[in-house]
């Protein structure tokens, strides 16, 4: 092993980089969370612990209404963008993976693209849309809901594909060796095996949903459509008091203890390598 | 064997979903660009490619050539991108490497801490940044009392003390830094550790030194993840408006997509917006198809595999 040893000179200088480099990543997120927890109005200077911001009286997360119904409306959009965007790419996956001969290539790019496109450009794209095009759906909610559908569709289809590649064709064959019914060999064999993929894709597009921005603040109408992301955007740069921390911080927890559900269920189902290839799925 | 129509019949639905919501989507913007707009300066699509006027995106093309706005902004964003990658380049090749190949038992848990930021909201992170640089942030605090505000003062970096939200390009820079630097390192990770270590034993073998064998062999062999990397996090920084607006929120720092932006969200020049939308998207479009054709190929190896 020595001759691996790094060129740099000793690694403890390569583990100094690594180490600041994560506590510069981590700890001024760390401290957007600390003063969510602020007892008074300053994001700056601490003035004792409170969770006044999140279930206070007055301008808390549970009782101011802007701040309410921007965690309502993110969690309405991601509820819709689940239930719509698990079925269509679970199909589109076994389609995709099953379909082999003409247009399946193009197919699979145009699959991939809106997971490259920038997002201004998506959402310029489907701002035109809803203007010119649909403008009987005209922006707000449902355009919110079908652009975020749109690019979440993605990530469920390379999710379900790879549990599909490694499950393989085999277990379907053996079923129809043994005289099983087609109807059979996709319900009883393959969709059970399949589970714990389609379970763990919901949730990434779950938190895909809940963390966009660009595309939902693009196909926003009023008020009533604003989400945490827009209203973190919107008021950043104000005289916000620490609720912005505080629905910041429950956006985040929603967020993780969705994906830490699916890296949980996808561990216990399908195996450890396959669940670490899940967190790495954000590409 | 099904028939071969069922399997397409089963992606159908994806496959129209996809068509409408993205292609007819961007086509909007092709007839919206390529268009006329009224006297309220509202779009008149023209969806037959036969009566396409290209007058907007003609206007929209002098402006860059004849050294109007669009050019400046066009060379800072170009600017900004460039930095951004080559300091991403700089951090997160020696962090990757390390957790790829020497992290021992702490692998997991560094491991751990390299994806979490992808997954907390971008602009959660913008906004814990705007708390510690505010003039009284604890941020800016710590830059005073260490001497890098004085340094970044002197190098020109940084207009005035306490300053940094106050329209700094180096602000923007590095909040685009910290921003998109996890989805460099990320792949990168996955390209070092796929290096087959034979390789380097090969080398040292051979009588050739560490760091020979890191320049001749690693470095070499980790290009197509760096270029992965760069191409990735590169994509949607020429698209970004958020950042320069929460940094900065100034023109000064105007990027690509902060004038976009103004044009299509705010203002009420859709034409010109579409017009540069489209020219963005021309100027993107390799950078995409590299990136697609890179991971189809990975794919198809994992596939074999």
């Amino acid at each position: 092993m020595s001759r691996l040893r790094n060129p740099w000179g000793q690694p403890r200088f390569l583990a100094l980089i690594t180490g600041g480099y994560i506590v510069w990543s981590v700890v001024p997120v760390l401290i957007a969370i600390a003063f969510a927890f602020n007892n008074g109005r300053s994001r700056t200077t601490w003035q004792g612990f409170s969770t006044r911001w999140f279930t206070g009286e007055t301008g808390s997360v549970l009782h101011d209404p802007a701040l309410r119904d921007a965690l309502g409306h993110t969690l309405l959009l991601a509820v819709i963008c689940v239930a719509v965007a698990t079925p269509l790419g679970v199909a589109l996956a076994l389609g995709l993976q099953r379909w082999r001969g003409r247009g399946s290539g193009s197919v699979n790019s145009l699959m991939l693209l809106p997971l490259v496109t920038p997002e201004i450009v998506m959402g310029v794209a489907l701002l035109l849309l809803f203007l010119q095009v649909f403008s009987g759906i005209g922006l707000g909610t449902d355009a919110q809901a079908i652009g975020q559908i749109t690019f979440t569709l993605s990530y469920v289809v390379v999710i379900v594909r790879g549990r599909l590649v490694s499950i393989g064709p085999e277990f379907e064959e053996a079923a129809a060796d043994l005289g099983a019914p087609r109807r059979d060999q996709f319900f009883r064999v393959l969709l059970p095996l399949l589970a714990p993929a389609i379970v763990a894709s919901a949730a990434v597009a779950f938190a895909v949903s809940i963390d966009d921005f660009v595309v939902t603040q693009y196909l926003s109408s009023d008020a009533s459509t604003t989400t945490v992301s827009m209203l973190l955007y919107s008021s950043a740069r104000g005289a916000p008091t620490p609720a912005l921390n505080a629905i910041a911080t429950v956006n985040l927890l929603i967020t993780l203890l969705t994906l830490a559900f699916a890296y949980y269920v996808y561990r216990r189902f399908a195996g450890r390598d396959e669940a670490a290839s899940l967190a790495t799925m954000e590409v | 064997m099904r028939s071969r129509w069922t399997w397409r019949l089963v992606a159908l639905p994806g496959v129209a979903w996809l068509s409408v919501f993205f292609l007819v989507a961007f086509y909007a913007v092709m007839a919206v660009a390529f268009g006329n707009q009224d006297t309220l300066s509202q779009p008149i699509p023209h969806w037959n490619p036969l009566d396409w006027n290209v007058g907007y995106v003609l206007d929209t093309l002098d402006n860059f050539f004849s050294g109007g706005p669009f050019l400046k902004v066009s060379i800072r964003t170009i600017e900004f991108v460039a930095i951004a990658v080559a300091l991403s380049l700089l951090i997160g090749y020696p962090v990757a490497y390390f957790t790829a190949r020497h992290a021992g038992r702490w692998r997991g848990a560094i491991l751990l801490a390299l994806i979490l930021p992808l997954w907390i909201n971008y602009l959660m992170r913008m906004l814990a940044w705007i708390n510690l640089l505010a003039p009284d942030g604890i941020g800016s605090d710590v830059l005073h009392s260490v001497g890098i505000e004085k340094l970044f003062l002197t190098m020109g970096l940084l207009d005035e003390p306490g300053g940094w939200l106050n329209g700094q390009p180096t602000t923007v820079i590095l909040a685009l830094l910290y921003g998109y630097i996890p989805f460099f390192i990320l792949p990168l990770f996955v390209a070092i550790e796929r290096i087959d270590r034979r390789h380097i034993e090969a080398a040292r073998d051979l009588g050739g030194s560490p760091a020979s064998a890191f320049f001749r062999v690693t470095l070499p062999l980790s290009v197509p993840g760096i270029l992965a990397g760069a191409v990735l996090i590169s994509l949607p920084m020429f698209g970004d408006y958020y950042t320069a607006d929460l940094v900065s929120a100034s023109t000064q720092t105007n990027m690509m997509g902060n004038q976009i932006d103004e044009f299509m969200r705010q203002g009420s020049e859709k034409v010109t917006g579409a017009a540069l939308t489209l020219l963005l998207s021309v100027f993107l479009l390799g950078l995409m198809f590299y990136y697609l054709r890179t991971t189809r190929r990975a794919g198809t190896t994992a596939q074999t595999t």
